[in-house]
């Protein structure tokens, strides 16, 4: 129990102080049936750091590390290179084990670092301001669709069928319960997007109306005209952006009329970590702020004038506003905030734009391999780092099969889509700066082998 | 103009002596070790960059015409500049590395550094949440043997691993119920939350379509278990209840509480943020509890960075397991893990609410949470809760003859001490006295909350103090309380030592500036 400092001395000492006789007189108010009189049985006792150790990398070793086999997931998670010094940064104690900061003249390391990511994410969405972070990219865009109900005091919202089928389940999830109405469909195997068929959902119920750029198939599309649309029945339009390294390369969604873009940062910084935590990046148009969820770092003076930071409007928070609350968001990601601006730091502009496009043409050229196979067609006309391929049969047996051979071969729309058989042919394939020539043959070579 | 010079950073200093107060400063404001960092905006390049990135290769674009074609104007540091810059920045933080933490209601204990280094392994922080699943047998079997802990310590048959944070927790509970009483068509309207309940509580059940009711505490800081009985009906969904409440005390009627829910055919949601006060020696699942969610940062020592991430499991009654949401994770015969979701759910799930969330939950957190139970085990755990009890009984009976201790009469606290603010004098609040606190190294205990006490201080000292560390504290605890009660004028202008001095939130709140803006656009905006 190398954890606690209290000798058995201690304990006697300060029980004498408090004037008990011994430590169940401390739970006397819990009632005698509920005590337990001994440890948990069925559960070990305590173990040594060596021990503990083992078990662990026993089950750690137990799972296909991204990195040790060519690996082209992504579907909303994405495995990009993360500089050293990033993950010595979040290690820093003064970082990792601070508290909310809720005292900011002890708390402006992690203040201004908010600070910074807000801004540093306001300008790569294109919009006016930015939060301090959600929990990740599918709750953020069903805080999204509520802040849009909030605004316009309808609850119909029109989603794309390019928008992440689990970010779809999500919204479904909770709009079962808060009675909004969610028109959503399947995408189609299509290199169109499903710009004019969204456009005749827009009418005068309509709360906002949701894309994702670049959408689940890895298509980018204009969303102007959704925005002139939108606009034009006083509905919103959110954008859902799953790969904010895509946004070195391609418009903002902010550039293009979007009142409110919403994202997942797990691409800078946070890594894949099977799916958590991650962190939810949302920004906004500044006539929209005070309905904005979530925590906000703002600028402000100390006594003798400085400049300073604080936690600000937090008078919509639940732990203030109770039942009139706006958003159940109770943290944030301050952690993975931390990471993604320190990573972002590190890139500048000048990087990320790098970046953006050393992903864009080794998707190209990866594209063109994969499209020369018998058996496979290319879905996208355009796309960022990821594009669909179009196989002559189901995807889903053959990633399978690939996995056994260690090759992970992208995410099977399959997977995705369970009910959508016209979908199962679907393969979605990422590929990054970590995706090597080598590795891109040894999966063509594989799917040539699958598909003879 | 105002703006401009008030919100900039501090001009550099003509005089090294003031000449108003003869008080010593310097040319660029620091004071040696306590540097003050400008912002990346200020002192970073778009042009200059921290990482080398091989050339790409030389093909033709397909961005589908929609290149970026304007500035982003996010600013680059080289990596020596940008490691001292987050540095420096981290020693404006107060963190529990740094010295104790008397947060009541949010624990910040230990965190180990064996936690990191598991939850680093490369088979848990480079597997991708959509791999097969024959691929990630060893994160499932992790996923699945951290619910078997919290199933075994809270005496609960099932456990929802994907809510991101407390708060989601409560809202994943509450959503279960709702599918329960909806499920047997029983659409009932109220959730009634005790005074004495996390604010989280309500929040929760309006957000999940619900009236709230408040129900009052009693004059011990507990449920008025009469007041509870009295409203509850056929339009009563049920009760959230927090247990250890708000006021760091344990429900002794909490069983009956649970009974009586039941009997008016309603369930019982517990927030289990305080589980570390009785982890290891008391099962939730005996007191008759449908629904609770477990903070792992509190009651499992995963880190807290500055205000998250967080992970909320919620653990559930026979009555609500099958209303538990997607995914989660079910052990075959053959020892293989399944992961059930959208996919793969069968007939026995489609109860289930659905999805909250992308992926699998905080895999990232899981790891760290189950390395420090194994770490603790079974007679760990209870040592744990033990620890954090007594502690927090010393430090309320070493202080209730300085602070007004509101309950303390009716007996023992559980893990955290309430005091008031009663008997200060001169104006002072507990806002001075969590300055004060802050001059003498400490960060503030938490401040106003629970609703119920006038001038509330909540104070958690944890399991993971020494009774050194502890006995140091309750002497700055004490100094700083005795000079509130003196009325010293000095403690209303604390701290006086901190990298900044008391900060204009009023001023934050009315004009807020969340972005950071050229400064020639600071001006225009004054103007």
């Amino acid at each position: 129990m190398r954890y606690l400092p209290l000798t058995p001395n201690d304990r006697q000492d300060m029980l004498a102080t408090i004037g008990a006789s011994s430590i169940d007189e401390l739970f006397v108010d819990v009632p005698e049936e509920a005590r337990l009189d001994g440890p948990i049985r069925d559960l070990p006792m305590h173990a040594g750091e060596m021990a503990v150790e083992a078990h662990m990398k026993k089950l750690a070793r137990n799972n296909s590390a991204a990195g040790d086999m060519p690996f082209f997931l992504g579907a909303g998670a994405y495995r990009h290179h993360v500089p050293a010094s990033v993950d010595h940064i979040i290690q820093r104690g003064e970082f990792l084990t601070a508290y909310t900061p809720y005292q900011p003249e002890i708390a402006q390391g992690t203040l201004q670092t908010l600070f910074e990511f807000q801004t540093q994410v306001a300008r790569l969405f294109g919009v006016d301001v930015a939060n301090a972070s959600m929990y990740d990219g599918s709750t953020a865009c069903w805080e999204a669709i509520v802040m849009a109900r909030r605004i316009t005091k309808r609850g119909k919202a029109v989603l794309s069928s390019g928008l992440h089928p689990h970010y779809v389940s999500v919204a479904k999830t909770m709009a079962r319960f808060t009675k909004d109405q969610l028109v959503s469909e399947a995408p189609t195997l299509d290199a169109a997007t499903d710009g004019a068929d969204l456009l005749d959902q827009i009418d005068d119920d309509t709360s906002c109306v949701v894309v994702q750029y670049p959408d689940i198939l890895g298509r980018v599309s204009d969303m102007s005209a959704l925005a002139e649309k939108a606009h034009s029945h006083k509905a919103l339009l959110i954008a859902v952006v799953t790969e904010p390294v895509a946004l070195g390369a391609i418009k903002a969604p902010g550039q293009m009329d979007a009142d409110i873009v919403v994202g997942e940062g797990q691409s800078l910084g946070v890594g894949l970590q099977f799916g958590g935590p991650y962190v939810g990046l949302f920004g906004c148009k500044q006539k929209y702020v005070r309905q904005m969820p979530g925590r906000l770092c703002g600028e402000t003076v100390d006594a003798e004038g400085k400049r300073g930071f604080v936690l600000t409007l937090s008078t919509r928070e639940q732990h203030i506003r109770r039942e009139k609350a706006t958003s159940n968001i109770c943290t944030n990601s301050g952690l993975c905030a931390l990471a993604f601006t320190a990573h972002m730091t590190l890139l500048g502009e000048k990087g990320l734009r790098e970046l953006a496009m050393l992903n864009h043409k080794k998707a190209v050229v990866a594209a063109d391999r994969l499209a020369k196979i018998n058996g496979i067609s290319l879905l996208n006309e355009s796309f960022f780092n990821e594009f669909t391929l179009v196989l002559d049969k189901d995807a889903r047996p053959i990633v399978r099969k690939l996995a056994d051979q260690k090759i992970l071969a992208g995410v099977s729309l399959g997977r995705l889509y369970p009910d959508e058989n016209d979908l199962a042919h679907g393969l979605v394939v990422a590929v990054t700066e970590t995706t090597s020539d080598e590795d891109v043959e040894t999966l063509a070579l594989a799917l040539e082998g699958e598909l003879a | 103009m105002s703006m401009l010079t008030e919100g900039r950073p501090t001009k550099q200093e003509e005089n090294i002596i003031a000449p108003d107060t003869g008080a010593l400063k310097t040319h660029t404001g620091n004071r040696a070790l306590m540097v003050d960092e400008p912002l990346i905006f200020e002192t970073g390049s778009p042009d200059r960059s921290g990482v080398d990135l091989p050339a790409a290769p030389t093909v033709e674009s397909r961005l589908g015409g929609l290149d970026r074609d304007e500035p982003i104007s996010i600013p680059g540091l080289s990596e020596a500049e940008t490691v001292r810059h987050y540095t420096r920045l981290s020693r404006q933080n107060y963190a529990i590395d740094v010295g104790l933490f008397p947060l009541g209601s949010c624990t910040m204990k230990h965190n180990p550094r064996l936690n990191e280094k598991m939850a680093r392994l490369k088979g848990f922080s480079d597997i991708h949440p959509l791999q097969p699943v024959d691929s990630v047998q060893g994160a499932l079997e992790t996923i699945y043997q951290l619910a078997d802990w919290l199933k075994t310590l809270t005496g609960m048959p099932a456990v929802a691993m994907s809510p991101k944070a407390g708060a989601h927790g409560e809202l994943c509970g509450i959503l279960a119920i709702r599918s329960a009483l909806e499920a047997r068509g029983d659409a009932r309207e109220v959730i009634l939350v005790p005074e004495s309940a996390h604010g989280t509580n309500p929040a929760t059940a309006a957000f999940a379509g619900y009236k709230v009711e408040d129900i009052p505490a009693n004059a011990n800081g507990r449920v008025d278990l009469d007041a509870l009985k009295a409203r509850l009906g056929p339009d009563v969904a049920g009760v959230m209840i927090t247990n250890p409440n708000t006021c760091g005390l344990f429900e002794p009627d909490m069983k009956a509480i649970s009974d009586a829910v039941h009997d008016a055919g309603g369930l019982v949601y517990c927030d289990g943020a305080n589980f570390n006060a009785i982890v290891g020696r008391v099962r939730p699942g005996d007191l008759g509890i449908d629904a609770m969610h477990i903070n792992l940062h509190k009651t499992f020592s995963t880190p807290h960075g500055g205000g998250g991430p967080g992970s909320g499991p919620v653990v559930f009654s026979e009555a609500l397991e099958p209303f538990a949401p997607l995914p989660f994770v079910e052990k075959t015969e053959d020892g293989h893990f399944h992961l059930v979701e959208e996919e793969t759910a069968e007939d026995h799930h489609e109860s289930s609410f659905g999805r909250m969330v992308a992926f699998h939950g905080q895999m990232g957190m899981f790891t760290r949470a189950l390395t420090y139970m194994l770490s603790h085990g079974a007679d760990g755990l209870k040592q744990v809760s033990e620890d954090a009890v007594l502690n927090a009984n010393y430090v309320l009976r070493s202080m209730e003859d300085l602070l007004e201790a509101p309950f303390a009469k009716s007996g023992p606290c559980m893990h955290e001490a309430l005091f008031s603010d009663n008997g200060f004098t001169n104006g002072l609040t507990t806002l001075d006295l969590a300055k004060g606190l802050i001059d003498e190294g400490y960060h503030p205990m938490t401040m106003y909350f629970p609703l119920v006490v006038h001038g509330a201080m909540l104070v958690e000292p944890t399991e993971t103090e020494s009774k050194a560390a502890i006995d140091q504290f309750i002497g700055a605890l004490r100094s700083v309380a005795g000079r509130a009660k003196a009325g010293d004028e000095l403690l209303k202008s604390a701290p006086h030592f901190a990298p900044r001095r008391r900060l204009d939130e009023t001023q934050a709140a009315r004009k807020p500036i969340l972005v950071w803006q050229e400064p020639e656009e600071y001006a225009e905006a004054a103007e």
